[in-house]
């Protein structure tokens, strides 16, 4: 029994060693590329990759940083503030020039950036503002005017309507973002200017096309038949789930049922090629590469940036569909 | 003399120590300032809040149960405290008490449930964290900031450590929780009836425990310790967000499996999920020290890891019971009503 026990145990010991052996060549050979620090070194932690639009906000962000010689240390957060602090603290570590931030919540973040700032590191934020008393803990914030985007799709819808009296749905994103209620703010200040416009219904699809169908489902089943004359999505993942789910109730997206949404993605230029839907309000991806800009006239002439880059707001239709999905398609 | 230390009970925890020191040494060979101390507190900061909810899931695994819903009494208590001291104007440390008290009468209401319904953990727990998340979103669906003078001070207080580094607060309470964690664990009366609760109910309280107390205790304790989560998260934070840690379970329970604790109950110990919560928060530094790789990786690697402790220890487990004990042989009694082995147990087979 001794003599069995022996072997066994080594044997045991060996394949443990054998596995923690594994892991860490695999580490090695994971990472072997990383030794040169040419140039600028940027941090960018990004929420996560659960639109087409975010998707394509990564993509510019690592084109834009190959251009101009920066080095992209780039983190996908998986939509949880904790990865995105941990990430922050480890580009603190490492010592990058600057930072992009894209955060998933408004607040929570003074912490975090206090160290950056101790370090003397830029953050530049990206895409979303934040809830700070103290403004200075960043360098700007690359943003669109998203109350804007809200107004420019009311009005649009307002305009599209005329006088018709209008039962209009809502497919709100990710509860307790600032995107979120801004985009909603913008679109109630809009359609408050006509009488026959009425937003009836409104709940979170979180942005993404499964959610967006089974919100919209729910919808067509509690409105009566034929009563929903218009949907706003806060994004067009959202409403490309929402489109299938007209579809699949029977009736025409686009026709029966107006559809507005934002961000610009290919797939909605499809749709509205198609006649599935009607307009959308672009949310430029190319934040990134605006920073970056920003962030290099920074470091030359040290002139601190305003405190908020808007992008534009552009609501495209159908007309320029075609056109305006070949130009994207290879983006996202 | 090998045999002295090496056993079943440690040879779990040594094979997790073993893949923490390869995989530190991996990073370390690559990017040397991660052997410095700022990303030490880093890591220990970073991952304080993980590391109180695997204290707790430890005690509840150890016991055989589980607890699904501590991702989200984590949630409830951040938005909780939020509302209590920004919107009531309470202040912290009567919000800490309230929130503490809720959680672990919370814990004792899963334990009653389990207990008296002789309803799975797994189903009683699910359901308290949709109740739990569900209350969360109800108390706000917004994150709200914490404007307080005493919580900032709180969650700036920190100990300056060389290199740039921090040993914050909420570390230094993750660390406090490890270590009481391990007394109650192994140095308790409580902690010995957790030990036979999850070996074997039936011989537990043949042996005289009465188990639906220690049930009900053991789930208390982990909700407090969520609670406490929740507390440390809010100043991690300094505020309150109702999705907060979604999905932070299934960390705690990876924390504790990789730790060495058997999810069958009766084996295990905090100092492997204290580890195991370090290699979690290790990986992800890596991948983000790199910078090119996907964040998704850590998931990959923590599953693979997972999968390996998993069969290694199923592998212990079976060549421990066949031929672990010198004279006990292929009649040993099934490991998990096996008593543990005296410490000279397989010293004769050492060379």
């Amino acid at each position: 029994m001794d003599m069995k026990t022996l072997p066994r145990r080594r044997t045991l010991s060996r394949r443990i060693l054998g596995i923690g052996a594994a892991v860490f060549l695999g580490g090695l050979a994971a990472g072997c590329d990383s030794g040169d620090k040419k140039g600028l070194t940027v941090g960018f932690s990004q929420i996560g990759s659960e639109s087409g639009w975010r998707a394509a906000e990564t993509k510019l962000a690592r084109q834009g940083a190959e251009q101009r010689g920066i080095t992209l240390k780039f983190s996908d957060a998986q939509q949880r503030q904790e990865n995105q602090i941990k990430a922050v603290r480890s580009f603190i570590a490492q010592g990058v020039d600057a930072i992009l931030l894209a955060p998933v919540v408004s607040s929570g973040w003074d912490e975090v950036l206090g160290e950056a700032k101790a370090a003397n590191i830029p953050v530049i934020l990206l895409d979303r503002q934040i809830d700070t008393p103290n403004v200075d803990l960043y360098l700007t914030a690359v943003t669109s005017d998203t109350i804007e985007e809200g107004r420019v799709a009311g009005r649009w819808l307002a305009g599209k309507v005329q006088g018709r009296d209008c039962r209009i749905v809502e497919i709100q994103g990710t509860v307790g973002a600032s995107l979120v209620a801004n985009r909603k703010k913008g679109f109630e200040e809009a359609i408050a200017t006509a009488p026959n416009l009425h937003l009836v219904r409104t709940q979170s699809g979180e942005f993404t096309r499964a959610k967006g169908k089974e919100v919209m489902e729910g919808f067509l089943k509690a409105e009566a038949p034929g009563s929903i004359c218009a949907v706003y999505a806060h994004n067009d993942d959202m409403m490309i789930g929402a489109i299938q789910a007209i579809k699949e109730a029977g009736l025409k997206p686009g026709t029966d049922i107006l559809t507005v949404s934002i961000d610009g993605v290919p797939d909605i230029f499809k749709a509205m090629a198609d006649g599935d839907a009607n307009a959308t309000v672009e949310l430029a991806p190319d934040m990134a590469p605006r920073a970056y800009d920003i962030l290099l006239a920074y470091r030359k002439d040290h002139a601190p940036p305003p405190k908020w880059v808007q992008t534009p707001s552009k609501l495209y239709e159908p007309d320029t569909a075609a056109a305006e999905y070949a130009r994207r398609k290879d983006l996202y | 003399m090998m045999g002295r230390f090496v056993n079943t009970r440690t040879l779990p925890l040594l094979a997790t120590v073993v893949v923490f020191v390869l995989i530190y040494a991996a990073c370390a060979a690559q990017y040397p300032t991660m052997l410095g101390l700022r990303v030490m507190g880093n890591l220990l900061t970073d991952n304080a809040f993980l590391g109180i909810l695997a204290v707790g899931m430890t005690v509840v695994v150890v016991a055989g149960g589980i607890d699904l819903s501590v991702g989200a009494v984590m949630g409830l208590t951040t938005v909780a405290l939020a509302r209590l001291i920004e919107g009531a104007g309470m202040p912290p440390a009567l919000a800490f008490a309230l929130v503490l008290a809720g959680g672990g009468l919370f814990g004792a209401g899963i334990g009653a449930a389990v207990h008296y319904l002789k309803a799975p953990a797994f189903i009683v727990t699910l359901t308290a964290m949709f109740l739990a998340r569900g209350c969360a979103l109800l108390i706000s669906t917004d994150s709200i900031p914490i404007h307080n003078a005493a919580y900032d001070t709180l969650a700036g207080a920190a100990l300056a450590l060389p290199g740039g580094g921090r040993l914050t607060l909420v570390a230094g309470i993750m660390l406090a929780t490890f270590l009481a964690g391990g007394v109650l664990l192994h140095g308790t009366r409580f902690g010995a009836r957790v030990f036979a609760l999850g070996g074997n109910a039936h011989f537990a309280q043949l042996m005289g425990i009465n188990t639906g107390r220690t049930t009900i205790l053991v789930h208390a304790f982990c909700s407090l310790m969520a609670a406490l989560a929740g507390i440390v998260f809010s100043l991690y934070t300094r505020s309150g967000y109702a999705l907060t840690g979604t999905g932070v379970e299934l960390d705690a329970i990876a924390a504790v499996v990789i730790g060495g604790t058997l999810l069958t109950g009766g084996v295990g110990g905090v100092a492997g999920s204290f580890i195991g919560v370090l290699i979690q928060g290790l990986i992800l530094t890596w991948i983000t020290f790199d910078g090119t790789l996907s964040s998704w990786w850590t998931k990959i690697a923590i599953g693979t890891l997972l999968f390996a402790f998993i069969a290694v220890q199923r592998l212990i487990l079976v060549v421990s019971a066949r031929y672990g004990r010198p004279g006990a042989g292929p009649t040993a009694p099934s490991p998990s009503t096996r008593p543990r082995p005296s410490p000279g147990a397989a010293a004769p087979s050492a060379p």
